[in-house]
């Protein structure tokens, strides 16, 4: 049994243009339902805030400005992947036993991760862009190609979260506890790791844009990679 | 006829240990008598990849039919590539300390990217262990398995090549094949890499017997 579409209107058949204009606002408002489970509990949001800047301002405090410009960017890095995973990794781990059968007959599982991927990235977005100004105001701004860290940022953010997405899936499938989620998202967020890394060193050093863009390129395709498996896996995780 | 693989991968790494250690290879420098381990170090990645590859095929099968063999037998093959990771790391370990003058260096993408594997594949065992429903986790682990080979490839297959590395065929460091493996030496390493990935199907295969049998034992 495949699941999904118990009430869907029109017929699914790839040559029906209804077809995806209903897939897309069932996906909206997948992803809106995303939005309101967040905001409804404003300690989370808070929560997960106080952490970063929290976390900041530990090593700001630690480091006291004297920061050479590598292990500022390891240091940036390796704060974002930690709040990475605590917000992110949680994203699967809140739907409700009840809800999951609500969802298994409404919705695709393509969407239903689509929708998942689509919002944590938008969700770590914001918040990567908050921890790169309050590191950038209470250690010290060492970037020198802002344009070029900030597009590998982006990118970073948007396969941190993608990532973690699919691994919440999987952690969530097999009862685990948060400590599964970290053990297993780890190894998998490493080449990533070491990739952002390397291009935003090129960045931080303040390298023309020329330089980094085979790394660039990689990274892109990472993300595109990542987004396929994960909508062709899913599927898989979904049935129970 | 069916044992014929097996014969084959004995005769053949018997062969490669006694003729690769009397064989005449080039002089290089810093290299000298240790690029004899090209034909054990290398055929034995080949082997952990060749099973890790066979874990990933079995996967991708265990997602369609008959998925509680196929899901023993991906483990099976993660297992055996795991264990051949380990004479892997130690014979490149000790080659390392006599070439490069250290066992480990985090210097060497490649050497992260092994790293990062064998982390991955515990995730993997670690990940199975914590689901005690047998159908369900045949998909489950499937799917972080082909999820992980994917990531752990663009870190061992497509990194190494954009950096600098010690080892050969990455990063303007020409490979073997481009002149240091002449003539003599082919004929030690391609029958190695033959014989241990031979090998390492017929460790495979072994296990997998043995955990079926354990199986139909079981349910006696």
């Amino acid at each position: 049994m495949r699941g999904g579409y118990l009430l869907a209107p029109v017929k699914s058949n790839w040559y029906n243009p209804f077809y995806y204009l209903y897939a897309s606002i069932m996906l909206l408002s997948l992803i809106k339902k995303e939005f309101r489970l967040e905001f409804r509990q404003k300690t989370t949001l808070g929560g997960i805030l106080v952490y970063i800047i929290g976390t900041v301002f530990v090593s700001a405090l630690c480091f006291k400005g004297k920061v050479d410009k590598p292990t500022w960017n390891a240091l940036f890095w390796v704060i974002l992947l930690f709040s990475s995973i605590t917000i992110s990794g949680k994203s699967f781990l809140k739907e409700q036993s009840g809800q999951a059968l609500f969802n298994y007959l409404y919705y695709k599982p393509t969407q239903f991760i689509l929708s998942k991927m689509l919002y944590n990235m938008g969700f770590m977005l914001v918040l990567s862009s908050i921890t790169l100004f309050f590191y950038t105001w209470f250690i010290k701004n060492e970037i020198e190609n802002v344009s070029l860290f900030i597009t590998v940022l982006c990118l970073a953010s948007t396969g941190f979260a993608g990532v973690l997405s699919l691994m919440s899936a999987i952690a969530a499938k097999a009862q685990g506890h948060f400590a599964l989620m970290s053990i297993l998202s780890f190894p998998v967020l490493m080449p990533l790791l070491t990739l952002v890394i390397r291009v935003s060193k090129q960045a931080v050093d303040g390298l023309a844009w020329s330089v980094s863009y085979p790394f660039l390129g990689i990274l892109i395709a990472l993300n595109v990679i990542m987004l396929m498996l994960a909508i062709l896996l899913f599927p898989y995780l979904w049935q129970d | 006829m069916k044992h014929l693989y097996k014969i084959l991968s004995v005769v053949l790494i018997l062969y490669t240990i006694v003729w690769g250690l009397l064989n005449p290879v080039p002089r290089l420098d810093i290299l000298n008598e240790t690029i004899r381990n090209v034909y054990y170090h290398v055929p034995i990645w080949f082997a952990m990849l060749f099973q890790m590859g066979l874990s990933l095929f079995y996967s991708i099968k265990s997602l369609g039919t008959q998925a509680l063999l196929n899901d023993a037998k991906a483990q099976t093959s993660a297992e055996t590539g795991l264990f051949f990771a380990i004479p892997g790391i130690l014979t490149g370990s000790i080659w390392a300390r006599y070439t490069w003058g250290t066992f480990w260096t985090f210097q060497d993408p490649k050497l992260n990217g092994v790293a990062i594997g064998i982390l991955i594949y515990l995730a993997y065992f670690i990940l199975r262990s914590s689901i005690t429903d047998e159908i369900k986790r045949t998909r489950i682990a499937a799917v972080y398995n082909i999820f992980a080979f994917v990531m752990l490839n663009v870190f061992i297959m497509i990194l190494p090549r954009l950096t600098d590395s010690l080892h050969p065929g990455n990063g303007g460091n020409p490979a073997f094949g481009k002149y240091d493996l002449d003539s003599n030496m082919r004929l030690v390493f391609y029958p190695a890499c033959v014989g241990w990935i031979l090998f390492s199907y017929w460790i495979f295969e072994v296990k997998t017997r043995f955990i079926h049998l354990k199986k139909l034992n079981d349910e006696e």
